[in-house]
């Protein structure tokens, strides 16, 4: 049987948000995918120990909190000091069209909007990870 | 049953007299455009009718107080029109408020930036990409005072989103009002300090339960001596519904911390009446009209018949649920953002129509980012609209004695009464926090809610149905990344200007003060608070006493 997917959620910096969080994470697991949510506060050091860890094949990163263009691109990074750069990097939560291209410029794979179905993120990430439709 | 209607309605008549003695009402006679007289109440007319009406209902400003606190509501003076907003540095923030405050809004309420919230200072590695993002950042006394300049205390009610280092910006508070030479017994406003709901749904928690709930009696210990006017607590349902509850669980959820924090109070030593009068709500508007209107009506019978049969609160203050109302940010779309000002009017008017004492509407804007200055103030106007051209606010509770209305006011209060005993059979809010059962039935509610927009059972519109192709950056407020290093240099500038060796003596005499669980620690706050000790240094002293809550 294939191995299922695995990924991590994680909420960067000091945002208290996760219902967005939470709801994704639940969504993914039932399109039969391994989940694990780090909870909040979780630094970038931490958030790429998790991921190298728990041998996800993605991290998916939310913040509410305007912090995203200091925070997400610090996770990347962590990762490559971390020789993980191969664990892709996707977001989502308040970010203005503006911040997107900037994100994606620093090595953020995909940034989701507020509104976007949770299928289409499961969608994406089977893509991203196996080249095909869920 | 007869007799009694006929007595409560004189009763009301006379305290309706009083009050307009006081705060005279908005106009003479009250008439709609077609020249028709509009009384200050309707009542059923059918002797019959009593009995039910004053078991359920009453008459306002009187228990149970269904149809709201006051004898006459918004005929004297309509709610509080208090608009959320902080960013960046104080200097920003204080032109803020003082372009809202000449625009017409009544009240204050400062957001803090997380590093705030959480006790960091802006130097902490943990703060570095928050500061000033989502509030204002607060280091020092010395920030405050900026935020605050030109504001007159004695005037201007101000309310505080700052729960687990409440009692810090609070006692910073007091000693801007002293500067100001405004003595602390005169202050008006509300601290939030609710923390069961921080670790139910916010998160900006610091401390474990049992600590947090210690400094939270501290503080209503300490205001009803010396700070009799500020309402100590703003127990919050509004994040539990932002994180995905229902209407019912909002209301059950923030009734059931409610009574934890009295339990604990009188726990602690206090009488019910001492501190109860000063307990303040706070609860979320959507849009569902009916449901929402009812919901607050039903809030208020609940929690009077609480505080009149379960605690034994005698004082008619203690039993009045006084509440603030936020429009409901996560109903706000980033799709034809335009929108939004629609959805807020609606949530807004359920809100008046359910009795509020303030309001704060969200920006059209705010599913993007924080408000630009245009999006606030027409956050502002539709109130003023509501208020003035509107004609809701001329009599009270008009939607007293609609079958529908009334069914679901019944239903909402039966729903939420079945939770409080679910949860009081767990051992209380507390314990049902730490158990995460809240937490639990919130996330079932919001994934159940996010299946139903992706199936379309739900319609949100300009969404899932009825979209457009746009774009979606529009003018949006941006907080200068530069802030961040400003406010660092402030920082480290007042660290050098104080006297450390006084910092470090009031510091260690609070240190002292944590460590007995019977002393106050108000008083040595204020002490440290005035020699500019800083947010992030009085909490780290009391997280080595009290430790770090992780998580449930």
């Amino acid at each position: 049987m294939e191995q299922k997917i695995r990924v991590l959620i994680a909420k960067p910096g000091l945002d208290g948000h996760d219902r967005g969080a939470l709801v994704i994470a639940q969504a993914l697991r039932d399109h039969g995918m391994e989940v694990i949510y780090t909870g909040l506060r979780q630094s970038a050091a931490q958030i790429a120990q998790a991921a190298i860890q728990e041998d996800v094949d993605v991290v998916g990163l939310s913040s509410l909190s305007g912090g995203h263009k200091a925070l997400f691109p610090k996770v990347v990074e962590e990762l490559k000091n971390k020789n993980a750069e191969d664990i892709p990097v996707i977001g989502g939560g308040v970010i203005p069209e503006d911040d997107v291209a900037y994100l994606e410029e620093q090595g953020v794979k995909k940034i989701f909007t507020s509104g976007t179905p949770t299928t289409e993120i499961a969608e994406y990430i089977s893509e991203l990870v196996r080249g095909e439709h869920v | 049953m007869g007799e009694n209607f006929n007595q409560s309605k004189e009763q009301w008549q006379q305290k309706m007299k009083k009050t307009q003695e006081r705060f005279p009402e908005r106009k003479e006679t009250f008439v709609n455009k077609s020249d028709l007289e509009i009384d200050p109440l309707y009542l059923p007319k059918h002797e019959s009718q009593h009995e039910d009406y004053m078991e359920k209902l009453g008459f306002p400003g009187q228990f149970p107080y269904t149809r709201g606190i006051q004898p006459g509501m918004y005929r004297s003076r309509f709610w509080t029109m208090r608009q959320y907003a902080g960013f960046g540095s104080a200097k920003e923030t204080n032109q803020r408020f003082r372009y809202l405050l000449d625009q017409g809004q009544t009240g204050l309420s400062v957001a803090f930036d997380l590093p705030t919230q959480i006790g960091y200072d802006s130097d902490d590695p943990m703060a570095e990409g928050e500061v000033g993002k989502v509030g204002v950042a607060i280091d020092s006394l010395e920030d405050m005072e900026t935020l605050l300049n030109g504001i007159p205390l004695d005037q201007v009610s101000t309310s505080m989103t700052i729960n687990a280092p409440a009692s810090v910006l609070l006692c910073m508070y007091i000693a801007v009002a002293e500067k100001q030479g405004v003595p602390k017994e005169k202050i008006t406003g509300t601290i939030q300090n609710d923390i069961l709901k921080e670790y139910i749904a916010r998160g900006t928690y610091i401390y474990p339960p049992k600590p947090s709930m210690r400094l939270i009696t501290n503080i209503f210990e300490y205001c009803a001596k010396e700070v009799p006017k500020f309402n100590t607590i703003s127990i919050s349902g509004y994040h539990i519904r932002e994180a995905g509850s229902t209407a019912v669980q909002e209301v059950a959820f923030t009734l059931a911390n409610g009574m934890a924090y009295v339990d604990a109070a009188i726990e602690s030593g206090l009488k019910v009446d001492e501190f109860a009068p000063r307990l303040a709500f706070f609860f979320n508007a959507h849009n569902n009209f009916f449901e929402e209107a009812a919901k607050f009506r039903a809030a208020r019978r609940i929690w009077a018949r609480l505080m009149k049969e379960k605690y034994g609160a005698e004082n008619e203050k203690s039993l009045r649920l006084r509440f603030h109302t936020q429009t409901g940010g996560s109903t706000l779309t980033a799709q034809q953002p335009d929108n939004n000002i629609v959805r807020v009017a609606l949530q807004a008017l359920s809100a008046v129509m359910g009795g509020t004492q303030s309001l704060h509407t969200n920006s059209r804007d705010e599913a993007l980012a924080l408000p630009t200055e245009e999006s606030a103030r027409i956050a502002l106007r539709t109130q003023q609209i509501i208020a003035h051209e509107s004609g809701v606010a001329d009599t009270v509770d008009p939607l007293a004695g609609s079958y529908y209305v009334e069914e679901m006011t019944d239903q909402v209060e039966k729903e939420v009464l079945k939770y409080i005993d679910r949860i009081e059979e767990m051992g209380g809010a507390v314990q049902a926090v730490e158990d995460g059962y809240m937490q639990r039935e919130i996330h079932q509610a919001a994934y159940e809610a996010q299946k139903k927009i992706e199936s379309k059972e739900d319609i949100i519109v300009g969404l899932n149905e009825f979209q457009v192709e746009e774009e979606l950056h529009a003018d949006l407020l941006k907080v200068d990344e530069q802030l961040e290093k400003g406010q660092v240099k402030q920082l480290h500038e007042i660290r050098d200007k104080r006297d450390q060796t006084v910092v470090d003596e009031k510091l260690s005499a609070l240190k002292q003060a944590a460590k007995d669980h019977k002393t106050n620690v108000m008083p040595f706050i204020l002490d440290a608070v005035k020699a500019y000790a800083t947010v992030g240094e009085i909490c780290n002293v009391l997280r080595d006493e009290f430790g770090e809550y992780t998580g449930a």
